[in-house]
């Protein structure tokens, strides 16, 4: 009796359905009930079939020029062909030409310790050059998983895995389960690929504390609350390869991730959403260049703990919903970083000679932004953006290391014309103060064009 | 003790879970007339919410928060289909984390499915257009079609919702007879209507000119997709002069200007069709949209 009564609930549980029978008379009539409806259903078919072909044989032979379009079942188109598997193929391709004030070799962001191939890719770019060229591959892998690749193709010739995920489709209550290399689902900005972005580079703040985008291999854990308030809740365990961390050399995780995503619509017309992430990474040995008090070029290496927050927020207003001849977007992010442990100086005794002690920084940066699509195919957009230097220390470095009051800007405009929902051409004009003492003003053209399958694209 | 303690939590919870399925079934429609249809078949037993309204372009819908909210607690989606909803609900799919709504399972419906299309392309290559391989999508213009997917739903609510199987089948069978003297109607009604030429803003009412007869003499966009441009609308002026039409049709989220432009140099009038339900002040339901659609292209005759 005693296990029945444990029983009772946990099948309640497996099967809700089920819950609304009480008992088995109950069930009898029930499946009875079924059988006589089956019966009668079968029977109405058969005859709504037959007045079908009669009726269709009628139409045939009065030779009504537009026979009514008529199917009593489902109408598949099945591919014959060995390809109908292949997955979904989408490329994107873009190039731009880039004019700069400033030469770029000498772009920094002044207080902000990039390793070089970061700085490499805040770099603003002049001349013509080619961009990441985008390559994606798609598809269910069965009723339980999806997977996709993201290959991004540099202009040098080398080839990136942006991201190579899979993740569950049948985990019931909200639950999705990703592994694999996938952009981390902090912040607004950082799930979103490039060809989405609104602006032709990455804002300031995600330059300094995400190197651009930040991706991971691991783990990823979402739960959609079941609320009519959209609250969703992520956590993310990987490896932290890419800066801010460096990746763990043990067996354990180098970067964690949580997050919680809430949302909604105010009226037919606007609808939001806002975020609050951690990111906690443990770099060891991170390199960056900087020049020391002796204006000697020195590398130094951070040891530690960087711990970030973001708090995101997205706007979007069209009328009546309806986003295709004009609409709105405001969005912005709050990004705070806390980097704690040790930091060597001059690790190439290149000026002063190797010294290590202790190392905290407070930094935080933020961005606003506004699209508006004024006409058809036409969109205005302005940024602006801020880095500060909160409190930076080095102990007994501080003696040699730089520590300057300055806190990187910058503003950009831009205006694209996208012909198609496949093709965008885009202007993009800023004056940039990365770097102290010296204004620069950047001239991005543009153009971004999807081929393949067509994309869905997120909030 | 502690036994007693697991077996309340296992109660409670097993309540909470199974609650919610003893109440009405939760429906995810894309659009408009979907809602209406399951409404008309479900009743009571359904709740149903329409991920946009008449006024929305039913192509370009943004996956935002609350529609990712609803999918996640949908036992079933129905939606148009042949890639209508490609850019979005591909989103709402994936990132609910509800494996009753993925392709291929029972809780996931595609109306196109169960209909012949219309314009399907000979070939797919975008310098045509966003031009759908599947054919035309928006198959709700023509009532025979509401009246096919009607069938189809019926059975697949008694499929997912077995215990109301019965309801379903007789509540599908009383629409089926209103719904077939309606249709009766409206042909009779819209016998005037035979031959009338119109000029199209999108290809949205293919299925409601092959049902009714009338001809699309040109659309204003110059491809699928692509808002009209000056250009190809002086081209339909010049056309128009040579081949005059009745009217120019569009759907309540077109825009405007293009039909106003023509209808004012071509001197016919600019019509707006409610296209699906809440598309106008008498587009009610069902059966008003098409009321509503056949006294609108009457009311040009006149």
């Amino acid at each position: 009796m005693k296990t029945i009564s444990h029983i009772m609930p946990a099948l309640a549980l497996a099967l809700p359905a089920a819950a609304c029978a009480a008992d088995d008379a109950e069930l009898r009539a029930l499946r009875e009930e079924m059988a006589r409806i089956r019966a009668s259903f079968e029977q109405r078919i058969d005859m709504l079939e037959r007045k079908l072909a009669q009726a269709e044989a009628q139409a045939g032979s009065a030779g009504t020029p537009d026979a009514p379009p008529q199917a009593s079942t489902a109408v598949p188109n099945p591919s014959a062909t060995s390809n109908a598997f292949n997955p979904d193929v989408s490329l994107i391709l873009s190039a731009s030409y880039g004019a700069t004030r400033r030469d770029p070799d000498t772009y920094r962001i002044t207080g902000f310790h990039l390793p070089a191939a970061n700085l490499d890719e805040a770099r603003p770019a002049r001349g013509f050059s080619l961009a990441e060229s985008e390559l994606s591959f798609s598809a269910n892998v069965d009723h339980l998983f999806y997977g996709q690749l993201n290959l991004s193709i540099h202009p040098d010739d080398s080839v990136a895995t942006e991201e190579a995920f899979v993740h569950t489709s049948a985990l019931a209550h909200g639950l999705t389960l990703k592994a694999g290399r996938y952009f981390s689902g902090l912040g607004y900005l950082n799930e979103q690929h490039a060809h989405t972005w609104d602006f032709a580079d990455m804002p300031l703040a995600y330059q300094v504390f995400l190197g651009g985008q930040f991706n991971n291999d691991g783990l990823q854990l979402r739960w959609l609350a079941p609320t009519e308030t959209y609250l969703e809740l992520g956590a993310e365990l990987g490896r932290g390869a890419n800066y801010p961390g460096s990746g763990s050399k043990g067996n354990g995780a180098g970067a964690g991730v949580l997050y919680a995503h809430l949302g909604g619509d105010v009226g037919m017309s606007s609808s939001w959403r806002a975020g609050l992430s951690y990111l906690s990474t443990r770099p060891q040995n991170r390199n960056w260049g900087d020049t020391d008090r002796s204006s000697q070029a020195v590398t130094n290496r951070f040891s530690g703990r960087s711990r970030l927050w973001i708090v995101d927020a997205v706007w979007k207003w069209a009328p009546n919903g309806n986003a295709t001849r004009t609409n709105f977007k405001l969005q912005g992010e709050y990004l705070r970083r806390t980097e704690k442990g040790d930091v060597s100086y001059d690790v190439d005794g290149a000026s002063l000679g190797p010294a290590t002690d202790l190392y905290s920084a407070l930094q935080t940066g933020w961005y606003l932004q506004g699209v508006y699509q004024f006409a058809p195919y036409w969109r205005l957009g302005l940024r602006t953006e801020r880095l500060h230097n909160g409190a930076v220390d080095y102990a007994a470095n501080n003696a040699a290391l730089l520590r300057p009051d300055y806190s990187p800007a910058r503003n950009s405009f831009m205006i694209d014309y996208n012909p198609s929902e496949f093709s965008r051409v885009r202007l993009q004009l800023a004056q940039d103060k990365s770097r102290q003492g010296l204004s620069n003003n950047t001239l991005i053209l543009q153009y971004q064009m999807s081929l393949g399958a067509h994309g869905a694209h997120k909030f | 003790m502690l036994i007693k303690i697991m077996r309340s939590v296992l109660a409670v919870v097993a309540a909470g879970f199974a609650l919610p399925a003893c109440a009405a079934l939760n429906v995810f429609a894309c659009e408009p007339e979907w809602a209406a249809l399951a409404q008309e078949i479900g009743g009571d037993k359904l709740s149903v919410y329409s991920a946009i309204n008449a006024f929305q372009d039913p192509h370009h819908v943004q996956a935002k928060p609350s529609l990712l909210a609803q999918a996640r607690k949908a036992d079933l989606a129905i939606c148009t289909g042949a890639q209508l909803e490609i850019g979005w609900l591909p989103i709402l799919q994936q990132q609910t984390g509800n494996p009753k709504i993925q392709s291929g399972q029972a809780g996931f419906f595609e109306a196109a499915q169960f209909v012949r299309k219309l314009d399907v392309p000979a070939s797919t290559d975008r310098s045509q257009g966003d031009v759908h391989p599947g054919g035309n999508p928006h198959i709700q213009t023509d009532p025979r079609n509401i009246g096919l997917v009607a069938a189809a739903l019926a059975q697949r609510l008694a499929q997912i919702d077995a215990p109301n199987a019965g309801y379903y089948q007789a509540s599908y069978a009383r629409f089926a007879e209103r719904w077939h003297a309606a249709i009766a109607g409206w042909e009779k009604q819209a016998q005037p209507l035979r031959g009338m030429k119109i000029v199209g803003h999108h290809k949205a009412f293919s299925y409601l000119e092959n049902w009714l007869d009338l001809q699309l003499v040109a659309t204003l966009e110059p491809r699928p997709g692509i808002e009209p441009t000056s250009k190809h609308l002086a081209e339909v002026l010049e056309l128009l002069q040579r081949r005059p039409a009745a009217a120019i049709v569009r759907a309540p989220y077109n825009d405007a200007r293009g039909s106003e432009w023509l209808a004012e140099r071509a001197q016919i009038p600019a019509l707006v069709l409610p296209f699906t339900v809440g598309g106008s002040e008498r587009a009610k339901d069902l059966f008003g949209l098409f009321d509503d659609t056949v006294q609108r292209l009457l009311a040009v005759l006149k």
